[in-house]
C-alpha cells in the first residue's frame, strides 16, 4: 500500500473518531435541503431540475469548508504530531495530498448523501441526469477547490481560529471576484483584460457553467489548478516553518 | 555513526545550536544533558531531519538529509519532547498506523506491533483512545512506535519525563537491554539517569558542548568523588579528622552533624578514616564513599557563576566549622 493510501486511510478515519465529518455532513444537508426549498424555491417553480439546490453551493462551501479545513495542519502543529508525521519516511507531499483527498472523500460523501433531492425531482418530472450528474461532479471539484485554500491557511497557523478567518476571507475573495460588486470597482478604469483575468479567477463563473450541465474541461482542469496551486503553496509553508 | 561538524541554528537573533561538532559510534547509549532551553531539543531535531541547520554538516552513515532523506529516516526511531501522538486513536490503531508507514504488511507487522506491546507493557489500553490515556501510557506509545521498526538510531526526547519511579525503571531497562550495536541518544534533565543508562554524556548548555565523556570521569570532575561521608550518634572529636593526610577539606552539614571530608585529587582517604576512627574509637553510625556529586559539576559547568557562590558557602561552612572545634 502506497504512502498516500495509509495517511489517507488515517486522516479519513479520524474525520469518523472525531464528530466532525457527522456535524459537517449533517449540517450540509440540512443547510443545502433549507437554501434549496426555501429560498431557492425548488417546489414552486415547477420545473424539473437542481439548479436551486446547487446555485447555494459555493456559498455553503464558503463556510463550512474552511471549518473543516481548519484542523489538517494546525492541529498537528498544536499537539505536536507534526514532528512526528514529518520524521517518518514519507514527503511532505504525500502528507499534504493524503490530507486533501481525505476530507474531499468527506466532502464527495456529503454530496451523495443529498440523493434523495436527486430522487425526488426523478419522481416528480424528467430532469436532464447528466446535467444534474455535471453539476454534482462541479460542485464537488469546486469544494475541492475551497479545501486546497483551507489547509494552505491551516497550514499557516497553529491556532484554528485564524486558519479559519483567513480561510473564510480568501475564499470569498475568490467566490466574488466574478459578481457585479468586483468588476464595477473595476470597469470604470481597467482595461478589458484586467477585468477579465479577474473575472475568470471566479469560481461563481466557472461553477454556473458546470451547474448547468456543461463540463467544459477548462473549467474542472481551473478548479483542479486553483487546488494543486494551493496544496503547492501550503507544502512551500510547512517546509519553510515547520517548528513554529 | 553519526557524524555532526560545525552544526548552528538560530532562530532570528536567538542562537539555540552554537557550534557544535561530535561523532556517535554504534553501541553508544548517549545523554544529552543540559538546563532547560539549552539547545538540546534543537539538536535532537536537527538529527532527525525535522529541522534543517542553519549550517553545518550531518552525516549519519554516510548520508545526509539533502540527498537522502527518506533512507535516513527509516534508520531513526524518534521520540519527540512531549510524546505527540494522535489522540483520537487507540495505541492498537496508532502502531498499526506506524506499521504500515514504515512499511510492515501482513504477519510482520501483527508480530511487530506485538512485540513492541511486549516491550513497553501497553496491553491494558489497547482500546482506549490515546487522548484519554494517562501522561506515563502516551510516553509509552510514543516509545512504542519508536521502536516498531527496531531502528538502527534511537533518538528519545525526556523519555521518562513524567513517569512514576517504577516506570521511569522500566524505561531505564528497556534502553540498557536494546541492542548493543545500536545508537541511543537520550536528553534529560534528570542526572540519575545518565549514569544509570548512558556510557556517554554530553552536557550542552547554550547550544556550546561544554563536556564529554563517560559518566565516570563527570563524577571525577565532582570535588565530591571519593569523598568520604560519616555520621555520629553522638557530638565527638573530629577536629583530627581534617589533619589526617590526603584530606582537603572537611565539610559538616549543619542540620544533621554528617561530615564529609574531601580528599586531594587521586588520593584515597577511606582507610585512614576507618583507621582514626577507630583509633579514637569515634561514635560512627554510618560511614560511606562518595561517587561524586552530579548536581555541583553540573552546576559548576553550566554556570560558573553559581558555582563560585556554592563555594563560598562552602569555605563559610568550614569557617564556621573551625570555630566551632577550636
Amino acid at each position: 500500500m502506497s504512502n498516500v493510501m495509509i495517511l489517507l486511510k488515517r486522516e479519513f478515519a479520524s474525520f469518523f473518531a472525531t464528530p466532525v465529518a457527522y456535524v459537517f455532513i449533517g449540517i450540509f444537508l440540512i443547510l443545502s435541503a433549507v437554501f434549496a426549498f426555501f429560498i431557492g424555491s425548488l417546489y414552486e417553480r415547477g420545473q424539473a431540475d437542481l439548479l436551486p439546490f446547487f446555485n447555494f453551493h459555493p456559498w455553503l462551501y464558503l463556510f463550512l469548508v474552511p471549518a473543516m479545513a481548519m484542523r489538517t495542519w494546525s492541529e498537528e502543529r498544536k499537539s505536536g504530531s507534526i514532528e512526528l508525521l514529518m520524521t517518518l519516511p514519507i514527503s511532505t507531499w504525500q502528507a499534504m495530498l493524503a490530507k486533501h483527498l481525505a476530507a474531499w472523500l468527506v466532502l464527495g460523501l456529503a454530496l451523495v448523501l443529498t440523493f434523495p433531492l436527486w430522487i425526488t425531482v426523478n419522481y416528480l418530472g424528467n430532469p436532464d441526469n447528466g446535467i444534474i450528474l455535471a453539476a454534482y461532479l462541479g460542485s464537488w471539484f469546486m469544494a475541492g477547490a475551497f479545501l486546497a485554500i483551507g489547509i494552505c491557511m491551516s497550514a499557516m497557523t497553529k491556532n484554528q481560529v485564524i486558519a479559519f478567518i483567513l480561510s473564510v476571507v480568501v475564499c470569498f475573495l475568490f467566490v466574488v471576484s466574478g459578481s457585479n460588486i468586483v468588476l464595477d470597482a473595476f470597469k470604470n478604469w481597467a482595461p478589458s483584460l484586467v477585468i477579465d483575468t479577474i473575472a475568470s479567477f471566479s469560481f461563481l463563473t466557472h461553477f454556473e457553467a458546470m451547474a448547468k450541465g456543461v463540463i467544459a474541461l477548462n473549467d474542472l482542469g481551473y478548479f483542479l489548478l486553483v487546488t494543486l496551486s494551493w496544496l503547492f503553496a501550503g507544502l512551500l509553508i510547512i517546509e519553510q516553518k515547520k517548528a513554529d | 555513526m553519526i557524524s555532526v561538524k560545525n552544526l548552528f541554528k538560530s532562530f532570528g537573533s536567538f542562537k539555540a545550536v552554537d557550534d557544535l561538532s561530535f561523532d556517535i559510534k554504534p553501541g553508544d547509549v548517549v545523554g544529552f544533558l543540559g538546563p532547560n532551553g539549552a539547545g538540546k531539543s534543537t539538536t535532537m531535531k536537527m538529527l532527525t531531519g525535522f529541522l534543517a541547520p542553519t549550517r553545518g554538516d550531518i552525516r549519519i552513515f554516510d548520508l545526509d538529509f539533502n540527498s537522502q532523506p527518506k533512507a535516513i529516516k527509516k534508520m531513526i526511531g524518534y521520540l519527540p519532547e512531549g510524546a505527540p501522538a494522535y489522540g483520537d486513536m487507540t495505541p492498537l490503531q496508532f502502531l498499526n498506523f506506524i506499521a504500515q508507514i514504515r512499511g510492515y504488511s501482513g504477519s510482520e507487522k501483527q508480530t511487530r506491533i506485538q512485540s513492541v506491546i511486549q516491550q513497553v507493557e501497553l496491553q491494558e489500553v489497547l482500546d482506549k483512545p490515546i487522548d484519554n490515556l494517562s501522561k506515563g501510557f502516551k510516553r509509552r506509545v510514543g516509545l512504542a512506535q519508536a521502536l516498531i521498526h527496531d531502528p538502527q538510531i534511537l533518538i528519545l526526547d525526556e523519555p521518562t519525563d513524567g513517569l512514576d519511579p517504577n516506570q521511569k525503571h522500566q524505561v531505564r531497562a528497556l534502553i540498557k537491554n536494546l541492542a548493543k550495536d545500536k545508537i541511543v541518544i537520550i536528553s534529560t534533565h534528570i542526572l540519575e539517569e545518565v549514569s544509570a543508562v548512558c556510557n556517554r554524556v554530553m552536557i550542552i548548555a547554550k547550544g556550546k558542548l561544554l563536556f564529554s565523556g563517560t559518566p565516570d570521569e563527570l563524577n571525577r570532575q565532582s570535588r565530591f568523588y571519593g569523598a568520604v561521608t560519616l555520621s555520629f550518634s553522638y557530638k565527638a572529636d573530629i577536629s583530627e579528622l581534617a589533619e589526617l593526610e590526603g584530606v582537603a577539606e572537611m565539610v559538616v552539614d549543619p542540620d544533621n552533624g554528617n561530615v564529609t571530608l574531601i580528599p586531594e585529587p587521586n588520593k584515597h582517604i577511606l582507610h585512614l578514616v576507618t583507621a582514626h576512627v577507630q583509633r579514637c574509637k569515634l561514635p560512627v553510625d554510618s560511614l560511606f564513599v562518595e561517587q561524586g556529586r552530579l548536581d555541583d559539576v553540573f552546576r559548576e559547568i553550566t554556570q560558573a557563576e553559581a558555582q563560585k557562590e556554592q563555594v563560598d558557602i562552602h569555605e563559610e561552612q568550614i569557617d564556621t566549622q573551625k570555630e566551632i572545634a577550636q
